[in-house]
């Protein structure tokens, strides 16, 4: 599983251009699933029928996009300022680097600070690709890269850039090699622009209509020094999300995901996210209505380029996720 | 072919001198199904107020293109009457106060006069004149035995449309340069398409109208027609201007990505093609905030690949704007061609 997370997160593909990480989950899934198609916001939706009558219609959403950079001004000596796609951090982002879609590489500094104890704002950022001038820049105004860092394994620990949701997607291609049977009609969908605002799991789910929906992202944790008050931590089994910034989980999917990791034995933590939101809550408003939940995989340092979960809670998801799956669902 | 000339002018100042607040958009619904008369089979308003028209086309496997255009603009409503002709009133979509003192406005649907009054400066301090003035302290004033206003009413600014050779002068640019655009298309729709025309309600609060617009139509890809700001002036201290959004004079504005659409990058390539096979000039507005009805059509149902082209204007959402004439021309000529250039295969190739 890990070269599988190594080839998900060396990829490079921000909000709105994951064609390159849908060709990769594509080649990855085209033996599990059923029938496979991206739909219009670009979507990629894998449908695996169930013959049997009692099960439901259930999405599941892990998001190819990560978050990443667009380019809004080349100046005349051919340095670049740009915009963020999704949630940056300024202070994550000096001596970075950066690659655009095309290849090139890039590093990002800073306007000269007259106060060193500040970190930079965006628009005091820029990128340079070793560029002259305005003409020899090879990016153009519009043109998005995404932080490059290389893979890291630690043993029990992985550290690599869009562990967020490159990690979701891991674990959504895990359980659709391990799941054996399900009576279930599962819809995989692997979405776009989660960072932008869940526009991708937004038309999705309008168009897959679930009766279930159940995001698998990324979650925070508390345990760094001096850290957020939370109770996640790395290590200590996936997390089930009780609410989050933007959605409160169905109760009973919930209790349904508890009962089912306490029965099959596997460790999870319950999760309350003060900020920030996943797919889920775009499933959970859509049509009619959908009873909606999250799998969380606890996370450091979320929305830096070094992103870090522990090996064990990846493994766990996915037992957890098969379980769910595998049994039929009495809400 | 579509064309501009005294004809489009005199329909572009009819429509910039309307005033047509946020919600209250009747007075330039009325302007549009007016000039659609004879020029399409099926118009109708939907129950938000958006103007929905639909002209099909004759060819095969024809694609369902919507283009949306916003008839509402910023603006006022009154809120409470403090007598004698005075009433206190809140912003309407997104306007700067500190430039409303001094401003001369127009007043519900008979378009009844009043100012946004400002203390004369031999009446203030040197420390007022520093300070902003909160919308608190500011009035509508009509005057007394001003006539028939009552709170609800919308108010806008009172400038009139003004031409001085390729110079446009007028409020509302935003977004009556779109809807003049969005007409003459629709009275020239190319016949590989059929043309789902959306002239829209509310977008300035929120993208409202084209939200249901876009679930009535279920298009399969989506173009909206509006205008952005130029904020092209050299910069005072000569440093590089590198916050410009669009600049005059060079062309329709592409919207790649703002704050509210990733835009589909087929169809900003499929604008660009077009513009560098018929030499239209063109313009790639930055990246950045802000927004379009595309925001909410893109998310429509089960998605819209949507993509934004704007007229650039001078000091949008204030009293009063400037555009350039051939700006205009140029996005009315790129439209028509993009139209007249679509096909299926478009969809179908790769996304990039």
């Amino acid at each position: 599983m890990k070269k599988l997370i190594q080839k998900l997160t060396e990829t490079f593909s921000p909000s709105g251009y994951e064609t390159a990480i849908c060709e990769v989950i594509r080649k990855e899934i085209k033996p599990l699933a059923g029938e496979i198609r991206v739909d219009a916001l670009g979507n990629l939706i894998a449908h695996k029928v169930s013959k049997s009558k009692s099960g439901l219609k259930i999405m599941l959403a892990g998001h190819m996009d990560e978050i990443g950079l667009m380019a809004t001004h080349i100046d005349e000596n051919g340095f670049i300022r740009f915009t963020g796609l999704g949630g940056i951090r300024p202070a994550a982002l000096t001596g970075g680097r950066v690659r655009f879609m095309d290849g090139t590489p890039g590093v990002i500094n800073s306007d000269r600070l007259t106060d060193l104890t500040k970190t930079p704002t965006l628009e005091q950022c820029f990128i340079d690709v070793g560029a002259s001038s305005r003409k020899d820049c090879p990016v153009k105004v519009g043109d998005v890269c995404a932080f490059e860092r290389p893979f890291l394994d630690l043993g029990n620990r992985m550290i690599a850039k869009s562990m967020d949701d490159r990690i979701g997607c891991a674990v959504m291609i895990e359980t659709l090699r391990n799941l054996k049977t399900s009576p279930h009609e599962l819809f995989f969908v692997f979405t776009t622009q989660e960072e932008v605002g869940l526009r991708g799991a937004t038309t999705s789910a309008f168009g897959v209509d679930p009766d279930l929906g159940l995001s698998v992202d990324v979650t925070g944790t508390g345990d760094t020094p001096k850290g957020s008050k939370m109770e996640v931590a790395l290590g200590k089994g996936p997390a089930v999300k009780v609410k989050d910034g933007g959605m409160l989980a169905d109760p009973r999917i919930v209790n349904w995901m508890i009962r089912t990791a306490e029965k099959a034995k596997i460790p999870y933590q319950r999760e309350v996210l003060e900020g920030g939101t996943t797919d889920a809550r775009a499933i959970q408003v859509a049509r009619a209505g959908v009873p909606a939940g999250c799998l969380s995989v606890p996370t450091r340092y979320v929305h830096s380029p070094s992103e870090m979960v522990d090996t064990r809670d990846v493994q766990n998801s996915v037992k957890l996720l098969v379980a769910l799956l595998s049994a039929p669902v009495d809400l | 072919m579509p064309t501009i000339g005294n004809a489009q002018l005199k329909l572009l100042e009819k429509l910039c001198n309307a005033c047509a607040v946020s919600g209250d958009e009747g007075e330039v619904r009325k302007i549009v199904l007016e000039e659609l008369k004879g020029h399409a089979e099926d118009v109708r308003v939907d129950a938000l107020g958006n103007v929905l028209v639909t002209r099909a086309g004759s060819g095969k496997k024809r694609l369902k293109v919507m283009l949306s255009a916003h008839m509402d603009e910023v603006g006022f409503m009154l809120v409470t009457d403090d007598g004698e002709g005075l009433f206190r009133f809140e912003t309407v979509g997104g306007i700067d106060i500190r430039q409303l003192p001094g401003k001369a406005v127009l007043i519900g649907k008979d378009h009844l006069p009043g100012v946004i009054g400002a203390r004369p400066i031999h009446l203030t301090t040197i420390e007022e004149r520093k300070q902003k003035i909160p919308l608190d302290a500011l009035r509508i004033d009509i005057g007394p035995g001003g006539g028939k206003v009552k709170p609800g009413d919308r108010a806008t600014f009172a400038t009139r449309f003004q031409r001085n050779g390729p110079v446009l002068i007028a409020k509302a640019f935003d977004n009556r340069l779109g809807v003049v655009t969005l007409l003459e298309l629709v009275k020239n729709a190319p016949a590989n398409i059929d043309l789902l025309a959306a002239f829209t309600v509310q977008e300035e609060i929120g993208m409202r109208g084209a939200k249901v617009a876009a679930y009535t139509f279920n298009p399969d890809l989506a173009i909206v027609v509006d205008a952005t700001p130029a904020n092209d002036l050299p910069g005072w201290d000569d440093e590089e201007n590198d916050s410009f959004n669009t600049k005059l004079g060079l062309g329709p504005a592409i919207y790649i990505a703002d704050g509210n659409t990733l835009s589909d990058p087929r169809l900003v390539r499929h604008l660009s093609e077009t513009a560098q096979a018929e030499g239209i000039p063109v313009q790639f507005r930055q990246p950045g905030g802000g927004g379009t009805d595309a925001g909410a059509i893109h998310k429509a149902r089960s998605g819209v690949p949507s993509v934004s082209v704007s007229v650039p204007h001078r000091y949008s959402h204030t009293a009063a704007s400037i555009a350039r004439l051939d700006d205009w021309k140029n996005t009315l000529t790129l439209l028509h061609a993009a139209l007249r250039r679509l096909t299926p295969e478009l969809l179908a190739s790769e996304r990039g």
